[in-house]
């Protein structure tokens, strides 16, 4: 017997920031890899689209040192230009105009922290930079907390997508606030990201489930004992959770209900 | 000659040195650096113009793995 199936048509449903398409909604960190060649290689596997980059000093000591294009061609995976390890507006601000002027990029990822010991962001520095930027012509995506208000200011300042921590940078504490993300959700009008804190794959399926647009994982791939298959893992979690959020979960009920036939019990 | 800071570190460079002699003598790849001359950002077209003097502090960045 035929039987066809009623599918969502999954090719449409395309991750959209700032009018740039994403085929993944999982984005990369290129940062604690072992070489390379294992970033190169656990990217690929992550199926990303997107990677996030730091700009840095340029090591004028070393001529020959392998670098990072060399191995991640800008051309084929869309770079999005951090601010990692600003502490205050204007050191936000020259580390994108100098990223800017590398390479024409528009798309960044503003991240101002606030305290070295958790890399809280300082949102009063963020929501200041976020409104600067987006004037300058900026598409800005913004690390943030998990505070609702914040990250409605962050939206109301221009922000193009809102990346709430799920908790600390690199803590791997995965989800610490589900009605928080949810609440961040159900008010912004662009895509909320979680950035930060993920610690393994089924956190990225509940991020997901709870009706993220995307995920930003570095550490969760780069710290496991095998951050290529870690990689794969993450690209299945975040697709597992895209498709169930989709689908729409079940009601939850408080007692019992039977799978099977009532009916003709022998 | 003039002395410079480039990246933090003081050096040398000869006289009527551009950013984009410094650029060469370096091996960079100018379409993968962002250069900042005593605090401003200069564009690439500028490079060959930029002659470099006594005390001028210099940045240059590139791309690096982050999360």
């Amino acid at each position: 017997m035929f039987i066809s199936l009623e599918v969502v048509n999954l090719k449409k449903d395309i991750l959209k920031i700032a009018n740039k398409k994403l085929y993944s909604r999982l984005i990369v960190g290129t940062g604690k890899y072992k070489n390379f060649s294992e970033t190169a290689k656990a990217i690929k596997a992550s199926g990303a689209s997107m990677v996030t980059v730091a700009v840095r000093r340029v090591n004028i000591l070393d001529k020959k040192k392998p670098i990072l294009t060399d191995y991640l061609n800008p051309k084929k995976i869309i770079y999005l230009p951090n601010t990692a390890g600003c502490y205050n507006s204007n050191e936000a601000l020259r580390t994108l105009r100098l990223a800017r002027e590398m390479g024409g990029w528009k798309l960044v990822k503003l991240e101002v922290l606030g305290d070295k010991k958790t890399l809280y962001p300082n949102m009063i520095e963020t929501i200041k930079s976020t409104k600067i930027l987006t004037k300058e012509g900026f598409k800005v995506m913004v690390y943030c907390t998990d505070d609702p208000l914040l990250a409605k200011q962050c939206e109301d300042n221009g922000a193009v997508a809102i990346m709430p921590l799920a908790s600390p940078i690199g803590s791997g504490l995965g989800l610490q606030n589900k009605v928080n993300l949810s609440l961040i959700i159900k008010q912004s009008k662009v895509p909320v990201i979680v950035d930060a804190g993920i610690g393994t794959a089924s956190d990225a399926t509940i991020a997901m489930e709870l009706g993220c647009e995307g995920v930003l994982i570095n550490s969760a791939i780069a710290n496991s004992k095998k951050p290529v298959l870690m990689a794969q893992a993450f690209k299945d979690a975040v697709i597992s959770g895209r498709n169930s959020f989709l689908a729409g979960r079940m009601q939850k009920n408080y007692f019992a209900i039977p799978s099977s036939p009532t009916k003709g019990v022998i | 000659m003039a002395k410079i800071q480039l990246n933090g570190k003081k050096i040398s460079i000869k006289s009527n040195f551009s950013i984009l002699d410094l650029v060469k003598k370096y091996n960079l790849d100018n379409k993968k650096i962002a250069v900042e001359y005593n605090g401003v950002i200069v564009p690439k077209i500028r490079y060959k113009k930029k002659i470099l003097k006594d005390n001028d502090k210099l940045e240059i960045v590139h791309f690096i793995g982050g999360g």
